[in-house]
């Protein structure tokens, strides 16, 4: 920031009454609403939640941590927070590698490259309670892909969306499906940055494919990898939209997310203050994150 | 899965062949064949959706993935020529473009004066705006809702619309900000000269300059909005106001035991969506990864 600043300095010092009308025309309905709607209602959740209040009237029962206290104990919550966990593992471990090699297939000149990059992103511009609705009948073991399996297979039909032990793979196939072309687009953008020179350079040199790819693409895409890990991340943390069409949060409460607890044990209960605890936790979970991950990974970026 | 190690090493030679040569034989049929099959993978939901919508009930049970037996156009023509498929989509059409066209005035005037103008406190108005990028609008959606009822904006568009800019406004006004400053100094410095002023050097300069990154923030907050779903779902109640994510909500609640309705009514309501895509791909891929890079 400083050295690009270094240019307006002077202008500060004889700032005309023009520029002051900027200033006050052009700011205050920006930072008015952004007060109202974002900062305010943060606050407000950091202060409801030591509060059992059904948003009626002023909020008076203080319960001090007590909504805290209960999530620390709470199974279904505990359980979302590892199904939040389970995602960001999946995305990392599984997603962004797959991201990764099907980008390298798409980003040189194999015939139709621009059309596969576009059916691949399409998943990603569907909204996700469609993707999440889409899929439910996918896995509806009365009629879609699964029906068409077992049927196959000739056994008994399997309700995936009914099995408390897999229900959540369901939900880590469709973010797979849904997400993976988006990174593959940030890895595509990424790999037209780097210079074909080197590559050929090292390849004269006999280094092999593997090589190649280890030493010279991979750490050159760095910026990117880790900018699609942040996104895969704060993704990962606020997922809800899926969650609803797909099992709504069943069979036996075992494929929520935070959010999704958040919305099914909160909001829909009106229980204001206990939603607001959940979600100054997630807050804590995402500002955390966020900032530690920029001062760790991203400081050169 | 066995199919990503495969895929990352396999393709480094098939992409990184030194130029002038193409990608030979086997490696690139292999490639474009494995390319096929997962384009196919991809599609295959979208395209059972939309041809299962055609079927009848019991042809979908026992065929979910052929075409379909007889073709029901009634399915398809009911929504059509309903009042509520329109409805619905009206709504999530009047509620995104006027969260663009909020999102691009008021980003745009505090992004210019935050990259033109010196005055005390500058900065921590910045940073207090790029506070709305650490969390996302989920986390105080309770004391949102508790807001939005309490100004009277409950069930009303404008109780969607407000909150969807604000939540915006910060990733908006940081790449408008970054925008605004690659402005060559020399422009503004004339246009001072020539006693043009910070106004008109606002809309016939600075603005007019900036159309590519104006439509990347057009294109994020459109698809945001359009997408939306949690938000609205708090603040609407009657489905009169319903965008198309509620409306396909209600409509499979409605309509839970007949899946080939609700295959049609996804297939219809994410339509507008694919064509819009198709249409403008450029500017909708290189505005959602853009404007993710360059924030």
């Amino acid at each position: 920031m400083s050295t690009a600043d270094t240019s307006y300095v002077e202008p500060a010092r004889r700032m005309s009454a023009n520029g002051w009308a900027i200033v006050v025309l052009f700011l205050p309905p920006a930072l008015l609403l952004f007060t109202v709607f974002v900062a305010l209602p943060m606050a407000e959740a950091a202060w409801y939640g030591f509060y059992n209040w059904n948003g009626y009237g002023p909020p008076e029962k203080f319960i001090g941590l007590k909504n805290y206290g209960y999530l620390v104990g709470n199974a279904t919550f505990t359980r979302s927070l590892v199904n939040n966990a389970l995602i960001i593992v999946v995305s990392l471990l599984v997603q962004l590698p797959f991201a990764l090699g099907v980008a390298m297939m798409v980003a040189g000149r194999v015939a139709g490259a621009a059309w596969f990059r576009l059916i691949f992103f399409l998943p990603y511009v569907l909204a996700d309670v469609a993707a999440g609705l889409i899929w439910h009948f996918m896995f509806d073991g009365g009629y879609g892909l699964s029906s068409l399996i077992t049927g196959a297979l000739g056994v008994a039909p399997y309700y995936l969306l009914a099995d408390k032990t897999w229900a959540f793979s369901a939900v880590l196939i469709v973010i797979l499906w849904k997400y993976f072309g988006f990174h593959m687009m940030l890895y595509v953008a990424g790999l037209q940055g780097i210079d074909k020179s080197l590559l050929e350079a090292a390849e004269m040199d006999g280094a092999s494919a593997f090589q190649r790819f280890w030493h010279i693409t991979l750490p050159l895409l760095g910026p990117m990898i880790r900018l699609s890990i942040f996104f895969s991340v704060i993704g990962a943390l606020q997922l809800f939209d899926i969650i609803v069409p797909l099992t709504g949060g069943g069979p036996f409460e075992t494929t929520n997310t935070m959010v999704s607890y958040l919305y099914y044990f909160g909001i829909t209960r009106m229980r204001v203050g206990f939603g607001s605890a959940v979600g100054v936790v997630l807050f804590i979970i995402c500002v955390t994150f966020a900032f530690g991950y920029r001062r760790l990974f991203m400081r050169d970026d | 899965m066995t199919e990503s190690s495969y895929a990352i090493e396999q393709p480094v030679t098939a992409v990184h062949e030194p130029s002038g040569r193409s990608p030979r034989g086997f490696g690139s049929i292999a490639l474009f064949a494995t390319l096929v099959v997962l384009a196919g993978v991809v599609l295959v939901p979208i395209l059972a959706t939309a041809l299962n919508g055609f079927k009848e009930l019991g042809d979908l049970q026992t065929h979910p993935f052929n075409l379909p037996r007889i073709w029901v156009w009634r399915n398809y023509w009911d929504i059509l020529t309903g009042f509520r498929y329109w409805q619905v989509l009206g709504n999530s059409l009047l509620i995104a473009t006027l969260t663009v066209a909020l999102t691009l005035a008021l980003s745009s005037m505090a992004a210019f004066t935050f990259a033109h103008l010196r005055f005390f406190g500058d900065r921590f108005l910045m940073s207090y705006l790029q506070l709305g990028l650490l969390f996302p609008l989920a986390t105080a959606i309770l004391p949102l809702f508790i807001k939005v009822r309490d100004l009277g904006l409950l069930d009303t568009y404008w109780g969607v619309v407000l909150p969807q800019v604000a939540f915006s406004l910060a990733m908006s006004v940081l790449l408008l900000r970054n925008a605004f400053k690659q402005l060559p100094i020399e422009l503004l410095d004339a246009a001072m000269m020539d006693g043009c002023g910070y106004f008109r050097f606002f809309f016939h300069i600075a603005l007019p300059l900036s159309g590519p990154i104006l439509s990347t923030v057009a294109v994020i907050s459109f698809v945001a909005s359009w997408n939306g779903y949690l938000l609205p779902l708090v603040v609407l109640n009657s489905e009169s106001r319903y965008p198309w994510t509620l409306g396909m909500m209600a409509y499979q609640g409605q309509y839970s035991t007949s899946w080939q309705l609700v295959l049609a009514f996804i297939t219809l309501t994410i339509l507008p969506a694919i064509l819009m895509f198709l249409m403008a791909q450029r500017y909708i891929v290189s505005g959602l990864t853009a404007g993710a890079v360059k924030a």
